[in-house]
């Protein structure tokens, strides 16, 4: 280099502020769509029949399960197999908020979310000296602490679970149906929530990091503060489905609500549906939940089924069923990326 | 004298947790994958131990012949085509597959057997103990404890000794210079991961023998592996015996003041360590 590249002042450049849109039309068509699914799903209980209401809420349950699942794991490069600790801490919240201190289900949700967002802040200290698969064996450890630790109060009903009395003065056909709201309401919440954090700054920390590491970390990605948030939202969330289980079932059981099972369909919902997307575990929800409408009377060989579907799906298809329908195009039915609108550039 | 027995029970329980412990650590160190398929496995290698005995092998020793070398070939088939797929910068692929192995192998068992506690029987040798004074030690333990020692003390001299060790060592260290000698490391990875299968399978009988098992005890032996590999260090085989012992010393001491607290006191002692010791207790040099 003879000579020093001179910076280009403003007059030199003559510049045209390139116009970037958040929508394309793939987003508006799904933005669109979502809230009008959504508010049908929200009129619904009055026009099906109430068995069809209690198995929506279960699908609601597992969109919220999976869409927490791939932000932790997708977005965050986390992979926890220990998510069924806030399962169980939000069923058991909801045993001692509302079982043993009578409070108001619908407010006892979101505090059970919020308690278990606080209590997964001293354990992200923890399980975040761990990285890769040893993180995952170390988020399992912690959610057998908390069985363990939660069968050692009687007064939770111990190894042998609870009962939740109904609340009182609500019919049958109410109480499943206003579990069904909350279940929506924290679906949208959920997806709503991880839409704007993928979006924001540290969602394209993130996504930086989990693409390119090296490239992120000398570009002065702080990738650590990015992730507790999102393993906090992802615990609140989870712990929020707990909640719903347990007022929807009335009955907690510890062996079940802390089961490693939880996790296992978590991450089959993802995997199938495509990991590191927004509309790949909602597709992956939606397909577990008729799956397990269909054949769920097979017990251990549907179990067997879905193991095997996860390990080739990974193997043949990383990108799941998401990745399969959009190939190497790249369509958000979601608004979280930018685009740079071709027709400014080209004018 | 009920404190010294049980410190001498949990050091003999290392034992075993040294054996799973071995295999997980072995196979991470080489190919950087942490198989959570481990624990299934190590029952799998129980329950094929058990058909063998129930169609008239003698012993549970004699149809370890046939299971090890068995559980060692299917190490080496689903490393050559399944894992060695999954190897990649992101530990999400093989995370999702070794779970998912995990829990077919665990419902393929509930499926096939029953959900019942098994046990396999080594007859006499079963209950045969020796007594020191008040202190009565089992002698399968000490058995399964020397076992251990030496499956350890052999695969460390191996690894720094022979030719294969380094080849494995230098592979682990940068595989796409190691191919460029004429070295295979899908070969290399793929005999690592029989070594690892092979420990896993006499693990497994072990178990079967001192605690028994049913489809699900899988899940507790990789957590306990796990914590045992933390504890003592990664990367360190003599951490790995170390931190078993510990973890097994914990347990059974908790368990003379409470059986039911077993299972915690463990967990807690893995907590203690993460929280202040997060290197284990021997730490290696971190190689790049």
């Amino acid at each position: 280099m003879t000579t020093h590249a001179v910076p280009p002042t403003p007059t030199q450049a003559v510049r045209v502020a390139p116009h970037i849109r958040r929508f394309t039309p793939a987003s508006i068509v799904g933005v669109s769509v979502a809230l009008v699914l959504a508010i049908v799903m929200a009129v619904l209980p009055y026009y099906v029949p109430i068995g069809s209401t209690r198995q929506l809420t279960d699908l609601f349950v597992y969109i919220i399960l999976a869409t927490a699942w791939n932000l932790l794991a997708g977005f965050g490069g986390m992979v926890s197999i220990g998510q069924q600790a806030y399962v169980g801490l939000g069923a058991y919240g909801i045993v001692t908020l509302v079982g043993i201190l009578g409070l108001n289900q619908l407010l006892a949700i979101p505090l059970v979310a919020v308690a278990c967002a606080i209590i997964a802040i001293p354990i992200s200290y923890l399980v975040f000296r761990l990285v890769g698969g040893y993180f995952a064996v170390g988020t399992w450890v912690i959610a057998e602490i908390f069985r363990l630790v939660t069968i050692r109060f009687p007064e939770l009903g111990a190894g042998s679970g609870f009962s939740i009395p109904p609340m009182a003065g609500v019919d049958r056909d109410m109480r499943i149906a206003i579990g069904y709201w909350a279940a929506l309401a924290v679906a949208v919440i959920v997806v709503v929530a991880v839409v704007l954090l993928v979006r924001s700054r540290l969602g394209l920390a993130l996504t930086a990091v989990r693409d390119e590491p090296v490239a992120a970390a000398t570009s002065g990605v702080n990738v650590v503060t990015a992730r507790r948030l999102v393993f906090v939202i992802a615990a609140a969330a989870a712990g929020a489905a707990g909640a719903i289980v347990a007022i929807s079932a009335l009955n907690v059981q510890p062996t079940a609500v802390y089961s490693v099972q939880w996790t296992a369909f978590m991450i089959f919902m993802v995997v199938i549906g495509g990991v590191g997307s927004i509309e790949g575990p909602i597709i992956g929800a939606v397909l577990f939940w008729i799956l397990r409408e269909l054949l769920a009377d097979y017990g251990e060989v549907y179990l067997i089924g879905l193991g095997l579907l996860g390990v080739v799906m990974v193997l043949v298809a990383p990108g799941g069923i998401w990745g399969l329908l959009t190939g190497r195009r790249r369509v958000n039915l979601f608004p979280i990326g930018y685009r740079l609108d071709r027709r400014t550039l080209a004018g | 004298m009920q404190i010294v027995s049980a410190i001498i029970q949990g050091v003999l329980l290392g034992g075993l947790y040294a054996l799973f412990a071995a295999g997980l650590s072995f196979m991470f160190g080489v190919m950087r994958l942490v198989n959570l398929a481990h624990g299934a496995l190590a029952v799998l290698a129980a329950y094929g131990t058990l058909l063998l005995v129930q169609a008239g092998f003698v012993s549970p020793l004699l149809a370890m012949l046939v299971i090890v070398p068995a559980m060692a070939a299917l190490g080496y088939v689903l490393q050559r085509f399944v894992l060695q797929r999954t190897l990649s910068e992101s530990p999400l692929p093989s995370l999702l597959v070794t779970f998912g192995i995990a829990i077919i192998i665990a419902n393929l068992l509930l499926v096939t057997q029953s959900a019942n506690q098994r046990r396999l029987s080594l007859g006499a040798l079963d209950t045969a103990s020796i007594a020191i004074g008040d202190i009565r030690i089992g002698v399968f333990p000490i058995l399964v404890l020397a076992f251990a020692v030496l499956a350890l003390g052999g695969l460390s001299l191996v690894m720094r000794r022979t030719q294969f060790g380094r080849l494995v060592r230098a592979v682990s260290d940068d595989a796409p210079t190691v191919s460029l000698m004429g070295a295979n490391p899908r070969h290399i990875y793929a005999i690592a991961a029989a070594i690892a299968f092979g420990l896993v399978a006499v693990a497994g009988v072990a178990n079967g023998v001192q605690a028994g098992f049913n489809p699900s005890s899988g899940d507790m032996l990789l957590i306990y592996a796990f914590e045992a590999v933390i504890i003592g260090g990664l990367g360190s085989l003599w951490g790995t015996l170390l931190g078993s012992m510990i973890l097994g010393v914990v347990q059974t001491l908790a368990a003379t003041f409470d059986a039911t607290l077993f299972q915690l006191a463990g967990h807690v002692v893995f907590l203690i360590f993460l929280i202040f010791l997060p290197n284990g207790l021997i730490q290696r040099r971190v190689r790049q």
